[in-house]
């Protein structure tokens, strides 16, 4: 079992997509949501996914399939 | 010693030690450095400052790390320089530029990764580490080679060969990851937690970006203890922005400038504002990565991540940890945002060269090119005290401006000559 921390993006048409709930109910991922954000033209959720690490990259590539942004936690890592 | 109390979330506020961490436990929020103000006011002064080396480290008391024996290459205390050429063509009579391509690595990342690089030691780590598609790799290569330890150097496996000799020069670990941005950049934050080494821009982070705030330091040492009306900053992660501004009202708490009088940081030592600090800040970032100056423009409260496509690709951080932050400072100081359009990058190195004799990067010409915007907008006046930040070197983005090379082909003799020189006249 691992643990991974990531942020999704939503776009203001995902916004109302149960993409959080469908990633727990397709994987067997357990989603653990730490901080949130919802405004008029885009929306974010921190979370921590825990599960077996190709679970969790499998659930993230159908996340990113959705059309919501996958990040690391913190923005970009690789510097100019 | 460092005057350093621990770290403390932006977010939620929770405390921690002074560790190698960088995000919250509790809500994931970033962590940044809590400092000892108390004591460092009773120490610091302009005079301990001036009689410190001619580097970063003249700042110590303000850097968090043990700075008795420092990695340092002599990052830091580069020019200042006052711009008549370039002031002059764009109707600016008190420009000044701070030359910050001139640091050993040249660009202004070893600042940062001095601090970072140091702090790694300290914690007793053996390898530092990085993602980088440029400046960042060569100046964690060059601080390991310094430190006699080993660097691990994340690129991705397309990046032109002439930017990555500047850093396999130091003989680091150089992985080249095949895969897209995205995944090069996930496969990074998940390496930083399973292995054992210092990630300058990733567990290193609270102590990394403090390195940038001795870009504010020195423009006010260097023009007399005194803060300019207007500083033009590019902008990728938004980091080196706040962190001038920080810079700027640290001097002013500390009581360091001149005709200011001391004042207390206040709770939150981060977003401290004092009375006295009038500078606008006006960040510059190209418009094929422009995800903070979208934000601001569009008076939004969140910053939106893109997909970078942009000639200056040491600005194309499309998720920038530090967007939220720099939209309070440019509202907080009077200052503005601007996209440059990709057309006007080249013409921006250009100009720099030919009126200041300064052969800067990309993210040089981006800077160069706000800051024309800003004269002929009149958001800076002719007699404003203006600094523009330049912080990387010309000759690592060479490719940029292969199209200035336009020699006058001779046959070696004078009559070839004066035929080229004068068309034959």
């Amino acid at each position: 079992m691992g643990k991974q921390r990531v942020k999704f993006t939503f776009e203001d048409n995902l916004v109302k997509q149960p993409v959080i709930y469908e990633l727990g109910q397709k994987f067997k991922i357990i989603t653990n949501i730490r901080r949130a954000e919802v405004g008029e033209e885009v929306g974010w959720v921190v979370l921590e996914l825990d599960g077996e690490e190709p679970e969790i990259q499998r659930g993230l590539e159908w996340v990113s399939s959705t059309g919501v942004r996958v990040d690391p936690l913190g923005g970009d890592v690789i510097e100019g | 010693m460092a005057f350093v109390n621990g770290l403390k979330c932006r977010e939620c506020g929770r405390e921690y030690p002074a560790e190698p961490l960088n995000v919250c436990d509790f809500c994931f929020g970033p962590l940044e450095v809590v400092y000892d103000y108390a004591t460092i006011s009773e120490v610091i002064s302009r005079d301990r400052i001036e009689k410190g080396p001619l580097s970063i480290w003249r700042y110590k008391d303000l850097l968090p790390a043990e700075a008795d024996d420092p990695v340092d290459i002599m990052a830091g205390f580069t020019p200042l320089i006052k711009a008549k050429g370039l002031g002059k063509t764009l109707g600016l009579n008190n420009l000044y530029i701070k030359n910050d391509s001139v640091n050993p690595s040249f660009s202004f990342k070893d600042r940062p990764v001095s601090v970072a690089a140091t702090k790694a030691l300290e914690f007793g780590y053996e390898t530092i580490a990085c993602a980088s598609t440029g400046n960042l790799a060569c100046s964690v290569a060059a601080h390991a080679a310094r430190a006699g330890i080993r660097a691990v150097v994340f690129i991705p496996s397309d990046l032109e060969r002439g930017k990555i000799i500047g850093a396999a020069i130091y003989n680091p670990v150089l992985v080249a990851v095949d895969g897209s941005y995205d995944q090069v950049n996930r496969l990074c934050s998940e390496l930083a937690d399973d292995y054992p080494w210092a990630f300058v821009n990733i567990n290193m982070r609270p102590y990394y970006a403090e390195g940038s705030k001795t870009l504010g330091y020195e423009v006010a040492e260097q023009l007399g203890w005194r803060l300019p009306d207007h500083v033009v900053v590019p902008a990728a992660s938004g980091a080196m922005f706040t962190k001038i501004w920080k810079g700027f009202n640290e001097m002013a708490c500390l009581g360091l400038l001149e005709g200011v009088e001391a004042s207390p940081f206040g709770i939150d030592q981060n977003t401290v504002h004092h009375p006295a600090v009038t500078t606008a800040m006006h960040m510059i970032q190209a418009e094929g990565c422009s995800p903070i100056v979208t934000a601001w423009a569009n008076k939004q409260t969140q910053v939106i991540a893109v997909r970078p496509d942009s000639l200056a690709k040491s600005l194309a951080i499309g998720n920038p940890a530090d967007g939220i932050y720099s939209l309070k400072v440019i509202d907080n100081s009077g200052g503005s945002a601007y996209a440059v359009p990709e057309s006007n990058i080249v013409d921006g190195i250009k100009l720099l060269a030919e009126t200041e004799g300064i052969f800067t990067e990309t993210a040089g010409g981006v800077t160069v090119s706000g800051l024309k915007h800003l004269a002929k907008s009149g958001a800076i006046k002719p007699d404003d005290l203006t600094v523009v930040y330049i912080t990387g070197n010309g000759l690592k983005t060479q490719e940029a401006v292969e199209g200035v090379v336009n020699p006058l082909y001779i046959k070696p003799s004078i009559r070839g000559f004066e035929e080229a020189f004068t068309g034959g006249k």
